[in-house]
């Protein structure tokens, strides 16, 4: 019955998805940090800067970025990210930037909602101990955020995993660039379609319920 | 919380301080800009060749985007408009009392949620293709639509089960005081209440049905809004970065619109006297958060 997958790297792909997703996840989540608390602080240009980029990047389709990554950074600007000319490697590095300066917008708006859920006595108990603006973040607020946002976080995550399929438009041979292939190539239409969505549901179903459970575990008890 | 409690008053040191970092930040900044400026200039992409087109004559904005921008508006209309109906199904089938109601509709949603749009959209695609003998562009049409369709109805499912979840239960009650019945409590009493709340969600979710329409364009070769780059860039002197921009304004300007609708309505309705109160909020791309009712509903829009 499921003869049509020989030939095809099936595993191969999804573990090109899975790649994508944790390479965009931490650049994202370095990125999107530091957005956070750049629109929290008390630098007015730094805070016009975070709320400008994410209100532009989280309104711009992903699908144009990434497409702008190939057609208008490595076709006509040629940046390649050291890829050194070979067309995978740098197709592959192009959509995990695009990825991860897209899902930064996400991550930053989450951890600015933890950074409110932080009670401002907090703040307050900090600042009056004499501690500056970056330690008040750093040792006191966002440890806290972040334990309260692990559940938008998680969100995030695996619409990041979702979103990775969009990297077939510039031809990362990923789970859907290799879907449509075997569309295109074989006769087993429901079938295929099938695997792929178990293959996806197996991805994003125990992300969602393992990260749940520690979002339950780190939740800070108010 | 305020975020300025995050900070004191400046004092001078403090000042002073602020104006270092912001010298350091622009000095950034315009290294990058500069980057940016430099490479473009080398490709000559910032030639007034290039942009003229789009300053000086209708011609592109007829023959390219504006019926890429019609497509783009049409596919996301009709999902919109066939998503929002079976959303509201699914996402009270998800509440009924009976268990092989509720189950299925939970399946459906859960599963549909947890897929790429891209995948339902090849899917659709593919399955028009093998069982149905639509014509090319209709079909294309018919599968971007479907694969939005299929993936925002379970996440509108989710959007109008917090709606109604965000409800004080007294509402309920009081519907049962009064002898209503399940189907009437529900229509008269629950649904025109929760749908305020909900509104903003649903505002937000346009703007991931907007954003979704280009994979059509991308990958199915639907003719939206991004696919419209490339046979102008073609037809303009391989202008790819100035047809970019364009597009990119356009979209920005189209969501931004949308985004700042649902904040200004999520804020008018909170301040609202005449509501619960309760506002179901956008969450990132399609999730979902309920503010108003924090022990009711988690930032998924699952039930606790």
């Amino acid at each position: 019955m499921f003869d049509f997958l020989e030939g095809y790297d099936l595993l191969g792909a999804f573990w090109v998805t899975v790649k994508l997703t944790v390479y965009s996840a931490l650049g994202s989540l370095i990125w999107g940090t530091l957005l956070a608390g750049m629109r929290v602080g008390p630098v007015p240009l730094m805070r016009g800067f975070g709320t400008a980029y994410v209100n532009i990047v989280r309104n711009i389709p992903l699908t144009v970025i990434i497409v702008f990554a190939s057609l208008g950074l490595f076709q006509t600007l040629q940046v390649e990210l050291g890829g050194g000319g070979d067309f995978e490697v740098i197709n592959f590095r192009l959509a995990v930037l695009a990825l991860a300066l897209y899902t930064a917008a996400f991550v930053c708006e989450a951890l600015r909602s933890g950074i409110n859920t932080v009670p401002a006595g907090q703040a307050e108990a900090a600042r009056a101990l004499g501690l500056s603006f970056t330690q008040v973040l750093r040792l006191v607020i966002l440890p806290q955020a972040f334990r309260s946002v692990v559940n938008p976080l998680a969100n995030v995550l695996i619409a990041l995993t979702k979103n990775t399929t969009v990297a077939a438009a510039i031809g990362v041979v990923e789970a859907a660039y290799l879907m449509k292939d075997m569309i295109e190539a074989e006769a087993q239409l429901i079938l295929i379609s099938a695997v792929f969505a178990f293959g996806f549901v197996c991805l994003t179903l125990p992300t969602g319920l393992l990260l749940g459970w520690v979002s339950k575990k780190v939740a800070v008890k108010r | 919380m305020t975020t300025s409690v995050l900070f004191d008053a400046q004092g001078p040191r403090a000042k002073q301080r602020n104006i270092l970092y912001t010298v350091a930040f622009v000095v950034v900044l315009a290294a990058v800009a500069w980057w940016v400026y430099t490479s473009l200039d080398e490709k000559h992409q910032l030639d007034w060749v290039k942009w003229e087109p789009f300053f000086t004559s209708p011609q592109p904005w007829q023959t390219y985007i504006w019926p890429g921008l019609q497509n783009t508006l049409k596919a996301a209309f009709f999902a919109l408009l066939i998503a929002l109906p079976l959303g509201a199904l699914f996402g009270i089938g998800r509440l009924s009392d009976h268990r092989w109601v509720r189950m299925p509709s939970g399946v459906v949603v859960e599963f549909f949620r947890a897929i790429p749009v891209l995948i339902l959209m090849i899917t659709a695609n593919a399955a028009y293709a093998e069982f149905t003998d639509l014509a090319t562009e209709d079909r294309l049409l018919y599968a971007v639509v479907t694969g939005l369709v299929l993936y925002n109805a379970s996440v509108l499912a989710e959007i109008v089960r917090a709606g109604i979840l965000s409800l004080p239960y007294g509402q309920t009650d009081a519907a049962k005081a009064i002898g209503m019945r399940k189907g009437q409590t529900m229509g008269y009493v629950l649904l025109p209440q929760s749908v305020t709340a909900m509104l903003p969600a649903i505002v937000s979710q346009i703007v991931v049905i907007v954003k979704d329409t280009a994979l059509g364009g991308a990958v199915l070769t639907f003719p939206e809004l991004l696919a419209s780059v490339r046979p102008m860039s073609a037809n303009y002197g391989a202008n790819t970065i100035a047809c970019f921009t364009i597009i990119a304004l356009i979209y920005i300007a189209l969501n931004f619109a949308l985004t700042s609708f649902a904040s200004w309505l999520e804020r008018r309705l909170r301040r609202g006297k005449k509501s619960t109160g309760a506002v179901v909020g956008a969450g990132p791309d399609g999730g979902i958060k309920t503010i108003g009712t924090p022990n009711l509903v988690t930032e998924d829009g699952r039930a606790t």
